[in-house]
């Protein structure tokens, strides 16, 4: 993506031109998001149906919450997009070599988050870093972080649930990362990759030909404008899905059912939450509305954060990717690990809250 | 002349294939495309991210379906 804004420019337009046009949007963006429950309200009287009933109910909420996250996302990912283009797995692999684990942990959780990722790119982004001796525990922070921790999942928890949860989820995903990272590094389990991989040693000195363009800034704005496109075009429908299944939630499930089933009380509910979330391979778009709709029903905070994170960071396709690098015995101590990591998450924030 | 993609046959690795295997017909430059999609070949050539493209021996880009120009460019 780094590489195919600089060639077709047709007619430049100046940059003050991308500067005020941004501020424009922003300030747009900012009247209408003032505008959404009024615009919902008016939506749902056009409906032939009691605005307290539950149809109603669930109306309101599908259409006040749709626009919200859509344009929660497309703040959030521009920016995401924007501050990203200042890094790439290769400078991230040069800022993680060599490093001791413990800061090296920290570091690559971190990296995680502003690292551009694709899941697809695992495996290459995996054996580039290991092979470059990077620590595996480190290697784990990375990639346990860089799928849990995302603008998507963190703009939808921002825009439906709220800051507070949002910036909580935010900081037990690296403080998971980490520690699960930092656990697996110390079990000193390098003998458990498949052995290929073991014996590679070559990628990491490879002189980088792609490296060396220069991005302006206006280039920057471009490659967060191609992020917005490219994470509406694979989450636009989940989105809808996801908020409609909410709002069937929100309006027809009765209130007492999911304190019941998820509340603080139920001490099996988080292991089970974790469990449950593993085969399910959904993103954090199709998750987040139906997370939220459960919260409102009096699912408790934690074993509904511990389903999150199991849906997002422990997936069955994921791990049949990784398998390509690492022995089941490896892909079993990750999960465990992590598994443990998003259960004591679940009971801290059940006890807590 | 030979232009490697590489990528486990994700979408974006088949979108830059053909984006080439079009590129190339438009020019009539005389192209064989050759997927490579066994990771220990991919991973020999130092990349990291997916789908990337080897013109001879060099990899000239990586991590995203590259422009119409870009392709022109290595064709050239």
């Amino acid at each position: 993506m780094s590489a195919d804004i600089t060639t077709s420019r047709p007619t430049p337009r100046p940059d003050w031109f991308w500067h005020l046009s941004l501020i424009a949007f922003v300030a747009g963006w900012w009247v209408i998001y003032r505008q959404l429950i009024p615009f919902s309200e008016f939506v749902t009287g056009l409906f032939p149906v009691d605005r307290h009933s539950h149809t109603g109910e669930a109306i309101a909420f599908f259409f006040y919450d749709v626009p919200k996250v859509m344009m929660l996302l497309t703040l959030i990912v521009f920016a995401m997009g924007v501050v990203r283009s200042f890094f790439s797995p290769e400078r991230t692999r040069a800022l993680l070599a060599g490093k001791r684990e413990g800061v090296g942990n920290v570091m690559a959780a971190g990296l995680g988050v502003m690292t551009p990722f694709c899941s697809c790119s695992a495996v290459p982004l995996f054996i580039g870093l290991v092979s470059a001796g990077v620590p595996l525990g480190v290697t784990f922070s990375f990639l346990i972080s860089a799928p849990m921790v995302n603008e998507v999942a963190l703009a939808l928890l921002f825009g439906l649930v709220g800051w507070k949860v949002a910036l909580t989820y935010f900081a037990f995903g690296l403080g998971v990362a980490i520690v699960a990272g930092w656990v697996i590094g110390k079990l000193h389990l390098e003998g458990w990759l498949q052995d290929w991989v073991r014996d590679i040693h070559s990628g990491a000195t490879a002189p980088d030909e792609t490296e060396g363009e220069k991005l302006t800034m206006v280039d920057r704005y471009r490659l967060g404008i191609e992020a917005v496109r490219e994470i509406f075009g694979r989450v636009w429908m989940w989105i809808i899905l996801g908020i409609g299944m909410g709002a069937l939630i929100h309006g027809y499930v009765p209130e007492d059912l999911m304190a019941r089933i998820m509340g603080a009380d139920a001490w099996w509910s988080v292991p089970a939450a974790v469990v449950i979330g593993i085969p399910m391979y959904t993103n954090a778009a199709g998750v987040i509305p139906i997370v939220e709709a459960l919260l409102g029903k009096g699912a408790a905070l934690g074993t509904v954060l511990a389903f999150m994170m199991s849906v997002i960071a422990l997936s069955l396709p994921e791990m049949i990717i990784l398998k390509q690098v690492l022995t089941l015995r490896l892909i079993a101590v990750f999960v465990g690990v992590v598994g443990s990591g998003i259960l004591a998450v679940g009971y801290l924030f059940n006890f807590l809250f | 002349m030979e232009i490697k993609v590489l990528g486990p046959g994700c979408a974006k690795c088949k979108a830059t294939a053909d984006l080439i295997t079009r590129v190339a017909g438009e020019t009539g430059k005389d192209v064989t495309i050759d997927k490579v999609e066994d990771m220990r070949q991919i991973v020999g050539f130092g990349v990291m991210t997916t789908p990337a493209v080897v013109v001879g021996d060099k990899v000239v880009h990586k991590g995203s379906v590259p422009s119409h120009d870009q392709v022109l460019s290595w064709l050239n």
